[in-house]
């Protein structure tokens, strides 16, 4: 069965909550969004999802207009509870970084000097809380040397495994970085002292582009496997449950297949 | 005791270089008419705690921001205000951009009177020492843990919007969520409350309706009854955001949008300018 790069990312970035139990998942984006509801309504019932806003619900909400769909609320979840739960550490977030270092520090405040900034993006958010607190993941839709930056990111808003910042009596002991979903790769944080190291290449994708695309060395090109085909029960949810308006297709340019072989 | 006054009154109450806030959240539940009212008044230098929408792009096009205090800017469905970042990239305010729960704890110290309150949160990254004032505290226990002391939020006057009120002070907020504005009310010597309406305290709850009560009236010094004063933010479960509107507002330019909707225009004015009452009142609730 065919499938588009949009489904691989989200059955890939659905991997990142597996046996995570009872946590709030928080996807930030389409591709998490629909990442989480994924994971929920197949391998990790046990989650907790909201509905976008400030209510709890037993199953995801689909994405878009919702016709007769009414959500199930199953409790409620303001501003205010998402700090409790973040400080609680009962949260995996996957949020979409505008630039990512060696270390998976991420930033999303500015790029460019920060009093002149070349260009002012949303502010830190919860970034620096979210991830000295709880499980954090990423995606990164167009993996480039732009993003993946050699060095550290233009404005640290995001902790990662960087022992020079999390120094002198800071505990860096609730920092969780689990996977980077991108459109080349899954990578995660498993090489040495948490290096970035390649899991799994997309079909059609070689090492040497992931590592070219990068801006510091990766680890992994000797275990790196191939990131598996969404099955066709996955794709049934995705495409007749969880999307039915077909949002995805506007993640990437031309909506392209997964398995790039295909498009050669 | 009666607190109502009109939105002209409570800008009055104003002083250049004063700090305050405003509740909400993005593009929800924002005192814009007052926002609208500020731009029109001779007030300036100010320095705004705010979870930043259009208020924030407002504030900053028309020069009023002497800093912002803040964890972000966004309209939400439209992530980034177009008149806010030219103005932080031309490095026309100061700021303290910090993360969104330590704002809510610089609030917090302040409705607690407190010098500061310990988190972990903005530890190691660029928030902890790119803007010069934030410290950190040992814990004096056998821990020894770094935490950041992220000092009082203490505002001179808060804003904040609500679905309904009485004249003493008493609001209720029955949109899904009430963000920080209990806080923005605590943590300011004077709180000001515009409504979607005004009604007697009888009507605005009893048991258990009253669990979307606010905050207690001794927080609050003056009440407007501004209907759809929230737009083009949403007030829910009254009305949505105006998505065209604030799109429009995103894409002009400043000036000829300030003539349009701001400079000599009434509330009652404005309200005809973005399409009447009855418009508004069918602004679709947003599906997130």
């Amino acid at each position: 069965m065919t499938y588009t790069l949009a489904e691989l990312c989200i059955t890939a970035a659905a991997e990142a909550w597996r046996g995570n139990g009872e946590v709030l998942a928080s996807g930030i984006g389409l591709i998490p969004r629909l990442a989480a509801s994924l994971a929920k309504a197949t391998f990790e019932p046990a989650l907790m999802m909201t509905d976008g806003e400030a209510y709890l619900v037993e199953e995801p909400v689909p994405l878009g207009k919702r016709g007769a769909y009414i959500p199930k609320v199953e409790g409620w979840m303001t501003y205010a509870r998402v700090f409790d739960v973040v400080y609680r550490g009962h949260r995996h977030a996957m949020t979409g970084p505008v630039q990512v270092d060696r270390f998976g520090q991420q930033n999303i405040s500015v790029v460019g000097d920060y009093a002149k900034p070349k260009a002012a993006l949303l502010g830190v958010r919860g970034i620096p809380g979210n991830t000295i607190n709880h499980i954090n993941s990423m995606f990164v839709p167009n993996h480039s040397t732009r993003v993946f930056v050699p060095g550290e990111v233009d404005m640290v808003s995001g902790v990662g495994y960087n022992p020079a910042r999390l120094a002198g009596g800071r505990s860096d002991r609730f920092v969780d970085l689990r996977l980077i979903v991108t459109d080349l790769a899954v990578l995660d944080f498993g090489g040495k002292d948490h290096a970035i190291r390649v899991r799994s290449l997309h079909p059609g994708i070689s090492f040497d582009q992931v590592q070219a695309a990068t801006g510091f060395p990766l680890e992994g090109r000797e275990t790196a496997t191939v990131t598996p085909a969404p099955t066709a029960e996955q794709l049934h949810l995705i495409r007749d449950v969880l999307d039915p308006h077909n949002t995805r297709a506007t993640v990437f340019k031309e909506n392209p297949p997964g398995d790039r072989r295909e498009a050669a | 005791m009666d607190k109502s006054m009109s939105i002209s009154e409570m800008v009055s109450r104003l002083e250049s270089g004063m700090t305050i806030g405003i509740g909400g959240w993005g593009a929800r539940r924002k005192p814009m008419a007052v926002v609208r009212e500020i731009l029109r008044s001779d007030v300036t230098d100010l320095t705004v705690v705010s979870y930043g929408g259009p208020d924030i792009g407002l504030l900053a096009a028309s020069g009023k921001l002497k800093k912002l205090v803040f964890g972000f800017v966004s309209l939400d469905s439209i992530p980034l205000d177009n008149h806010f970042r030219s103005a932080r990239q031309a490095g026309s305010f100061e700021t303290l951009e910090i993360d969104e729960g330590m704002l809510q704890w610089g609030l917090r110290a302040a409705a607690m009177r407190l010098p500061f309150l310990p988190t972990r949160a903005g530890l190691g990254t660029d928030v902890e020492g790119l803007n010069g004032v934030l410290r950190t505290v040992t814990s004096p226990y056998e821990d020894g843990e770094v935490l950041i002391a992220m000092p009082a939020l203490n505002l001179d006057a808060a804003f904040v919007h609500v679905n309904a009120a009485d004249t003493l002070g008493n609001a209720i907020v029955t949109a899904p969520d009430p963000f920080f504005d209990e806080l923005f009310c605590r943590a300011a010597d004077q709180a000001f409350v515009t409504t979607d309406r005004l009604v007697t305290t009888a009507e605005l709850g009893g048991m258990p309706g009253m669990r979307h009560h606010l905050v207690e009236r001794s927080c609050v010094t003056g009440v407007a009854l501004v209907p759809f004063g929230a737009h083009p933010t949403s007030s829910g479960p009254d009305y949505g955001f105006d998505f065209k509107h604030l799109k429009d507002y995103n894409d002009a330019a400043f000036p000829d949008w300030r003539a349009r909707y701001v400079d000599g225009v009434s509330h009652d004015a404005y309200l005809a300018a973005v399409g009447g009452a009855e418009k508004l009142a069918s602004l679709p609730l947003p599906v997130f």
